[in-house]
């Protein structure tokens, strides 16, 4: 079909060529490569699936970056005084929970300017996590590598998507369970209506307000869980302005994955290889780059997707509208 | 059998306005009653209150014989009563299937069950002999095709009761005597319909009895036996009125506007004005008619350098005007009354006084070089408030204050203040009260009078047709007629309208 | 005029920004007593430390200064409708370029010098805010994402640019050389000369805003974009204009605060002033004029957090959770909605023709 030669799926075709083309000149540090690209990848496609959640039924989320970061603040602060990385899961992923209901509270009931409602969930993020910051604290553990039996015995695939975590896993089965669910299951139709055309799925009998709340608090809790794969898993502290920028990052994988679950997967994991090339590049001394361009690569790749792709897809309709009934 | 409705007494008052004032009311089943009245008469008021979204300050509500009560929608809707919305409640991007079964989905487990509901649709649409393709994309269908999946939207939930509000607003002549055969085929099988409409050939064409509402008051019952247009008329308005425009035959000068090979894309990128050729004279009116979206918008918003024109020209008195550059095209003689008067038309947090400076504010006298004479904005705005008899306390007070008729007034004032050698009006009266459209009606022709060439482009074949000196038939993206408006006929027109060959 | 001038009268204006700082305290206040520490005395000392004295208030001034400019910038983006969370980036830009400018000219007269520095932080900073401008209007690209991106990435450009090419020679520390007192801004009556900038220019700013033609496009782009287009306004060179100038004037507060505090370039100087600039802005609800109460009140803030932990042991990031907790009541429509002029919206809207 047609609409599958989209410009992203070139990418795909790409990446898929060139890490083919480098797999077979030297296939343990290719294979490396793509593991970290996979796991760079992860946590900003979680994240988007946030902002996927939230702009399908027709909220703007900005506040990404903060629930991000409070929810690893948490979950790593929560793990080091109770000494059980389980609680801090928890605690992290109620948090996000609850930011996600502030921002419901703000944009759903009082309709406020979404981009202020996201903004200060920034700054709130921000100023909770640095005064309540504590240096010298650790956790008893990350979540440990499960190598899932027989899979993790393929060659290439084996290493870059079955030797992880558990959060890993279960990230990864919120993204393919999100993908499904919205455009197969009934709630999934009635969310994207709302995100569409809200009063068509109000006069159908769908409570707009409340699927955006309930929508708009999964989508937190999703946050809560990026955040604590961040801290808990994959590096295992925490420190001040832990999460730069991803969660911006993330809002830009959205747009640039249609505001479709795979795409966005997609689309984070070319950002992953990207970044996993480039580390490799200089460790390689391939190329003599300063690490502070391996640093804003990322940002860069941020807004040069955004300028390609920004204004040529589209976006929900009702995105960022409060919904006031109007007529019967 | 009892009646299907029964309003008794309904009373509700708003801030400032008894919107519905002790009104009675009774549908039977395979009946088609009428609700005649202006916008502000009070019909969606009563609507609304039959759905349970307003709380009745008296009166009585009965469906079936049941009282409901406000806030029961669901239970409203489920003692089967639908509603056809005048704006289409449909998802653009999903499919007619999609937008037929959302909110009760046939389904396995948390499974949209997608056979089924296909299965659903095909049954629905051959029952009632509506057809629709049951996969196509909403937004990819004609407006007349949309309104039927609107329809049978409605149908599914087995409605004793329908309410079609304002249904033939966007339809062709051709597709609007479709609608009213199929409104008649439902009340044959049983169902008891409400039409909400303020075009007196619709009611006389359809409907059994009629309830004129004014001002929120019932004037009373009659049906098409009993009465005719011009009667109707005046129980609706409450005089009589001239359903023709006085006015002198135009004597059109030279040239003044002429589009040349105009061709323009749409929002969607597709080619929606196909090579466009017009000429408006000095002194006259131009009518385009045509049912919307057959690049109206486009053309307007081209001539007025708010669209990129692809290919083609635009002169004023022989002058071409620069494309996308409206500043330019104003100040070259083309004043513009826009389409939709709250996106384009104006600043609803401004002034009223700021609004009628809008495409001024930084030309002499409003402005001297970089700052702007705010006094001189204050005192043009009194005098235009006084003259275009704009009702506000001041012409400070903000624009989103106004009624859609005063806000229309502002705009079509600030067009109108300078003598400019073209003027664009683009639905000129939409949503504007009958006394503001007979003043706008006035000004437009006294504009005419006064040498300015004036393109009218409006969904209103009856506007068109009592205002242009000459029609031309928008359809396609193409002017398919130009006939002189004494030779105009309804049928011919429609037919045009529709895209058929003579 | 009109509208600016029955905002000003508003009680709102005032109390609600009041109102939002106390109840803020007060929850910062808490929370500082769940830590152990004493909010009485850490809030004593603070505002004694900033108001307390001339030389205190002096300093809070001090801090004041880039704030102003920054909160100034993010007012005029709001005006034009673009919320530019970037005025952090563009105020490093700014102060970048000035401290180049300041050390690097050599022989130049003060009357000459300190006008050239002070241009290249406005240059740097308008240079940063005309990228996002042009992406918002070329590319449809929305300014918050561009600007906080740019925000990084201006952070990374210029950690390197002192590391690799501006460095101190025989520094250690990542920064640069002191700018010459050629181009430094002098005190006056003991205040720095910077403050008095920053108000003048908040003062044309609003004269500008409220009776120019030019202000009358930026705030119809910023009410109404079609309505601006339609209204032969160019919208798309009103926007980069507006993101321009916003950029601009915090790269502005970053050569204040180099010329002025500083004196030279360091990364992590001007940590945190750009963003202190939204809160600035939203508590001064966008007016040009407005803004200052609240620069002056987060500048004492952060001129007395060193005493403050020093002496009640309370962290300095508490200023930070207090401007976040200030931002949110301040938006907060409960708030807000609380002292709305009640009785003049009619219930139903838009009813009837």
């Amino acid at each position: 079909m047609k609409r599958h030669l989209t410009k992203r799926n070139l990418f795909i075709l790409l990446i898929a060529i060139a890490t083919g083309y480098f797999y077979s000149k030297d296939g343990s540090i290719t294979t490396s490569v793509v593991s970290t690209a996979t796991s760079f990848a992860l946590p900003l496609a979680l994240a988007a699936m946030v902002g996927i959640m939230c702009e399908r039924t027709g909220i703007v989320n900005i506040g990404i970056e903060g629930t991000l970061l409070t929810s690893a603040f948490v979950a790593f602060f929560v793990s080091s005084m109770t000494h059980n990385i389980l609680i801090g899961l928890t605690a992290s992923v109620a948090i996000g929970s609850l930011l996600g209901l502030l921002l419901a509270v703000m944009s759903v009931s009082w309709k406020m300017d979404q981009i202020i409602a996201g903004t200060i969930i920034n700054i709130l993020a921000t100023g909770l996590t640095s005064f309540l910051y504590v240096q010298g604290r650790t956790i008893p553990a990350t979540f440990p590598e499960y190598d899932i039996p027989k899979l993790m015995d393929i060659p290439f695939f084996g290493q870059v998507l079955f030797m992880h975590g558990p959060l890993f896993y279960f990230g990864l089965f919120v993204i393919l369970s999100l993908y499904v669910a919205l455009f197969k299951t009934t709630w999934g139709l009635r969310s994207r209506a709302v995100g569409e055309h809200p009063s068509s799925a109000d006069t159908a009998g769908v409570s707009v307000l409340r699927l955006r709340y309930i929508n708009v608090t999964i989508a937190g809790a999703i946050g809560g869980l990026t955040g604590s794969f961040l801290s808990l898993e994959l590096v295992g502290s925490f420190e001040r302005g832990f999460t730069a920028g991803k969660g911006f990052t993330a809002l830009a994988l959205m747009i640039f994955g249609r505001w479709n679950p795979l795409g966005a997967l997609a689309a984070a994991m070319f950002f992953g290889m990207t970044q996993a090339y480039a580390n490799q590049l200089m460790i390689d001394q391939v190329v003599q780059i300063p690490t502070q361009f391996i640093t804003i690569l990322p940002y860069i790749l941020t807004i040069i997707v955004l300028a390609i792709s920004a204004g040529k897809v589209r976006a929900p309709a009702a995105e960022g509208q409060p919904y006031e009934k109007e007529n019967a | 059998m009892s009646a299907l409705l029964e309003i008794t007494g309904l009373t509700k008052q708003f801030p400032g306005v008894l919107a519905n004032d002790n009104i009675s009311l009774t549908v039977k089943a395979g009946e088609v009653v009428a609700l005649l009245g202006e916008n502000g008469a009070g019909k969606s008021t009563l609507v609304k209150a039959v759905f349970g979204l307003i709380k009745p300050d008296k009166g009585e509500i009965k469906i079936s014989g049941n009282t409901m009560h406000y806030g029961d929608t669901a239970g409203v809707i489920a003692a089967g009563v639908g509603m056809v919305h005048q704006h289409f409640q449909l998802v653009p991007v999903m499919s007619v299937t999609e937008n037929i079964v959302l909110g009760d989905e046939p389904r396995k487990a948390f499974f949209i069950n997608r056979k089924a509901a296909r299965a659903q649709v095909i049954a629905l649409s051959e029952r009632y002999g509506l057809q629709v393709d049951p996969d196509a994309i909403i937004e990819d269908l004609p407006v007349g095709m949309q309104q039927r999946v609107e329809i049978l939207k409605a149908l599914r939930k087995d409605v004793k009761l329908l309410i079609l509000d304002e249904p033939t607003a966007v339809l062709t002549p051709q597709e609007i005597d479709e609608l009213l055969i199929v409104i008649r085929t439902l009340a044959k099988s049983g169902v008891g319909i409400v039409l909400i409409t303020h075009k007196l050939h619709e009611v006389m064409a359809v409907a059994d009895r009629v309830l004129v509402l004014r001002g929120g008051k019932a004037i009373g019952f009659t049906s098409p036996a009993q009465s005719d247009e011009a009667g109707l008329a005046q129980m609706m308005v409450g005089r009589s009125v001239v359903l023709r425009v006085d006015k002198t035959p135009a004597k059109p000068g030279k040239p003044a506007l002429e589009v040349v090979g105009l061709q323009v894309l749409d929002d969607r990128k597709l080619l929606s004005v196909k090579g466009v050729d017009l000429v408006v004279h000095h002194g006259e009116i131009l009518g385009v008619a045509g049912v919307e979206g057959n690049g109206q918008r486009e053309l307007v918003e081209a001539i007025c350098g708010m669209r990129h024109r692809i290919a083609g020209q635009v002169h004023v008195d022989g002058a071409e005007t620069k494309d996308l550059h409206p500043h330019a095209i104003h100040a070259g003689g083309i004043s513009h009354i826009p389409e939709d008067r709250e996106k384009h038309g104006l600043v609803s947090s401004y002034s009223i006084a700021d609004n009628l400076v809008l495409n001024q504010f930084d030309v002499e006298p409003f402005a001297k070089g970089w700052v702007r004479n705010i006094s001189h904005v204050n005192t043009n705005a009194d005098d235009v408030v006084a003259k275009f008899d704009i009702r506000t306390p001041s012409a400070q007070n903000l624009a989103s204050s106004l009624s859609g008729g005063n806000k229309q007034k502002v705009v079509v004032a600030r067009e109108l203040s300078e003598d400019l050698k073209v003027l664009v009006a683009a639905q000129p009266t939409r949503g504007v009260d009958v006394g503001s459209i007979e003043f706008i009606h006035n000004q437009l022709i006294a504009a005419r009078d006064r040498g300015t060439a004036v393109l009218l482009v409006s969904a209103e074949l009856d506007e068109i047709l009592s205002l242009s000196d000459r029609v031309a038939v928008m359809s396609g993206g193409k002017i398919v007629a130009i006939v002189d408006s004494k030779d105009a006929d309804r049928n011919y027109i429609g037919r045009l309208m529709a895209g058929l060959k003579e | 005029m009109t509208q600016s001038k029955k905002k000003s009268f508003d009680v709102g204006t005032w109390v609600i920004p009041l109102i939002a700082v106390i109840i803020a305290m007060v929850i910062a206040g808490i929370m500082m007593k769940f830590q152990g520490a004493d909010p009485f005395r850490a809030y004593k000392t603070l505002f004694m430390t900033s108001f307390g004295s001339v030389k205190g208030f002096s300093a809070t001034l001090g801090k004041a200064t880039p704030l102003v400019l920054a909160g100034l910038a993010v007012t005029i983006g709001l005006r034009a409708g673009l919320f530019n969370i970037g005025a952090q980036g563009q105020l490093v830009s700014g102060a970048l370029g000035t401290a180049w400018a300041g050390y690097t000219l050599t022989g130049l007269p003060a009357y000459i010098h300190l006008p050239i520095a002070i241009l290249f932080g406005i240059f740097f900073g308008g240079l940063v805010g005309l990228i996002a401008g042009a992406l918002k209007a070329y590319r449809g690209v929305h300014e918050v994402i561009t600007t906080i991106m740019l925000n990084s990435i201006i952070m990374g450009l210029s950690d390197y640019l002192v590391v690799y090419h501006f460095r101190e020679p025989g520094q250690l520390l990542t920064r640069t050389r002191e700018v010459l007192p050629s181009a430094r801004l002098p005190f006056v009556f003991s205040l720095p000369f910077g403050f008095f900038i920053a108000i003048a220019l908040a003062a044309v700013a609003w004269w500008i805003m409220a009776n120019t033609t030019s202000g009358f496009r930026f705030e119809t782009v910023g009410r109404n974009k079609f309505a601006a287009w339609y209204a032969g306004i160019s919208v798309k060179r009103t926007l980069m204009t507006a993101m321009m100038i916003s950029g601009g004037i915090a790269g502005l507060g970053g050569a204040v605060e180099t010329l002025g505090v500083t004196y030279r370039f360091e990364p992590a100087f001007n940590a945190g002033l750009g963003f202190d600039g939204i809160t600035i802005a939203l508590l001064g609800r966008a007016h040009p004029l407005g803004i200052i109460p609240g620069a002056i009140l987060i500048g004492g803030m952060r001129a007395g957090a060193s005493n403050m932990q020093f002496v009640a042991g309370v962290a300095t990031e508490l200023v930070d959770l207090l401007m976040a907790l200030i931002l949110f009541f301040v938006t907060a429509p409960l708030v807000t909605r609380f002292f709305k002029n009640s009785g003049s919206k009619s219930v139903t809207g838009g009813w009837g023709a």
